[in-house]
């Protein structure tokens, strides 16, 4: 199965170097490079006259006066880090836990039709999950859910900050929850591959000194895909980053930094897609595709680093 | 200490169970919600008439058929472009530099926020032409599907045995031929899958077509004018306050919804086929 290239065909390679075939495919692929290239650059065009304008200002003020002309990108990116890193919390316990199940404990006639259902789950558009957020989910946070949080865990020291305040239904918790939740399909597909490719024979081992589920999972498997977990978890709080649609819907649209996450907030993806179409002057558009860059630059970095640590994983493995 | 062993081990099995069945609550929620607020408002007018003015009677025709046309031409133009660089990444490349850059850029664009590939689209075409068109929506849409089906394509083309491509060039047949009639075939299952996923995610993506196709509420094909299509239509009649709106919001839901999971489904049965070939 494997595409080693033999002799006999890097030999025909070299005899059909000019091989017009070959140069359109290969201006093809090129070309995959191009796009990547383009929209930084082109991004960075657009948003030149406000970074000129605004300078520093832009990426250490909080305020979002567009009347004013005031930009800063400070709370759309609190609000961007913090919705996808509490989302990627969440659906990293439910994926890894699921997946176990999926791999360990299911009974076999259950695999398949669980591995479909969340692959087929994985397939749901965002803005289905926005409006179920906004419409079943949002009402339900405010009536049962956010004041039972206020009611037993409010009391403690911390959590009394963090859930202070009315129980809106909308902001950034229940922006987070609804990312976790379209998450928790895309990660759990990612983290069955990955615990199925582990050796049998090393799980078999464990079984046989009598070790308990929890114990292999602690202890072999966590172990053995530690680096895939690790990627698999950054690739999910890269795809909650620029996840617009979903959190449109239930982030309420906010420009603050509020200590509480009941509060609602925003996220530069759902800034944009709210005030683009309406952005009037020069000015303001343009700090509207300075944020785009700013959440391209901050996303491909986080990509960046999960496909070198999944690389580094396989390469360690095989 | 055993019953502690055992007592951590129940601890974690139960909670493996219990996320599984809070995961699968929530999806089941997700789908009554749509089959009851969707399937209430699914009539034969829905198929046949436009979207109406405020508050007034009317269907998702145009929506649905803009939907269609723009994906359609997505693909089209993201498919050949998606297949030659497959070819060149696993016929040609190899394991040279280029291929793997290109192969990293693939993965980079995979995720690239849909929104990013909007704004682009708005930075490269729409400010410049001067108005939103259905084109420069299916341009976007095109971007978003060319890493999936480059990624599908790329993975089927490594599962040809190399005795294929070595039987081929012993008969003397030039590599694009070999690439043509016989690679082609055996990768078939594979393109299909990659394009029919593509399509599955192309269709439900609302943040491109924010800035690119908009939407429309007349009935219009012209490619070079802002055009109706399923998930703008959606975005925007589900934060109305109108109840017709809101209902048609809902039904729409259902319709992209179902096509979707139809479409993923057999992209998954032609991933079965392939992997008992």
């Amino acid at each position: 199965m494997s595409t080693s290239p033999s002799l006999l065909i890097n030999t025909a390679n070299k005899r059909y170097q000019t091989d017009k075939f070959a140069y359109c495919a290969k201006i093809c692929a090129i070309s995959l490079i191009g796009i990547l290239c383009a929209i930084l650059f082109a991004l960075f065009i657009h948003s030149n006259e406000a970074l000129r304008v605004l300078g520093a200002q832009f990426f250490t003020s909080n305020v979002w006066d567009p009347p004013g002309e005031q930009f800063g990108v400070l709370a759309a990116v609190y609000g961007t880090l913090v919705t996808a890193a509490i989302a990627m919390v969440i659906a990293g316990f439910f994926s890894i836990t699921i997946a176990f199940y999926i791999n360990a404990i299911a009974p076999a006639w259950l695999y398949k039709p669980l591995r479909i259902t969340f692959d087929m789950m994985a397939g749901i558009p965002s803005i289905i999950f926005g409006m179920w957020g906004l419409f079943v989910f949002a009402p339900i946070m405010a009536n049962t859910i956010q004041p039972m949080l206020q009611n037993t865990l409010g009391a403690l020291p911390l959590f009394n900050i963090l859930f202070a305040g009315a129980p809106l239904g909308i902001g950034i918790l229940t922006a987070s929850i609804i990312l976790a939740l379209m998450l928790i399909p895309f990660m759990t597909s990612m983290l069955t591959d990955v615990f199925s490719a582990i050796p049998m024979a090393i799980k078999e081992a464990a079984f046989a000194t009598g070790a308990t589920l929890w114990e292999v999972f602690h202890a072999i498997i966590l172990p053995y895909s530690r680096s895939a977990i690790a990627g698999s978890m950054m690739l999910g709080l890269g795809r909650a980053m620029g996840e617009t649609m979903a959190v449109t819907f239930v982030i309420g649209n906010a420009h603050k930094i509020s200590s509480s996450l009941f509060a609602p907030g925003t996220t530069i993806s759902s800034t944009i897609a709210n005030e683009f179409a309406d952005a009037a002057g020069t000015l303001y558009p343009s700090a509207l595709m300075a944020l785009g860059l700013v959440l391209f630059v901050i996303t491909m970095a986080t990509i960046f680093l999960a496909r070198w640590i999944l690389k580094s994983y396989t390469k360690e493995r095989l | 200490m055993t019953n502690l062993r055992s007592f951590k081990n129940i601890l974690f099995i139960s909670a493996c169970v219990l996320s599984l069945i809070i995961a699968l609550c929530f999806m089941i929620s997700i789908f009554t919600t749509l089959i009851t607020k969707g399937g209430g408002a699914i009539n034969w007018q829905l198929f046949f008439a436009s979207t109406p003015s405020p508050g007034g009677q009317g269907g998702l025709a145009n929506a649905i058929v803009g939907s269609l046309v723009i994906t359609t031409l997505a693909i089209l133009l993201a498919t050949p472009i998606a297949i030659l660089t497959a070819v060149y990444l696993v016929e040609y490349g190899q394991k040279r530099r280029l291929a793997r850059i290109v192969q990293f850029a693939n993965d980079l664009l995979l995720s690239v926020p849909s929104i990013i590939v909007g704004l682009f689209i708005f930075a490269i075409v729409i400010s410049r032409v001067g108005h939103y068109s259905a084109y420069s929506g299916a341009l976007a849409l095109a971007i978003i599907a060319l890493p999936i089906i480059t990624r599908n394509t790329e993975d089927m083309l490594q599962l040809v045995p190399v005795q294929l491509r070595e039987a081929g060039i012993a008969l003397g047949v030039p590599r694009w031929r070999i690439t043509l009639m016989i690679l082609s075939r055996a990768a078939r299952p594979g393109i299909i899958t990659g394009i029919l996923l593509a399509i599955a995610r192309v269709m439900g993506e609302t943040a491109p077509l924010l800035f690119t196709a908009l939407s429309n509420q007349f009935w219009s094909l012209n490619l070079n004018q802002p055009m109706a299509n399923l998930p703008m239509v959606i975005f925007q009649y589900a934060l109305s306050p109108y109840q017709s709106w809101q209902q048609l919001a809902w039904a729409g839901a259902l319709i992209i919804t179902c096509f979707i999971l139809i479409t993923s489904f057999i992209s998954h049965y032609f991933l079965q086929a392939r992997k008992h070939s």
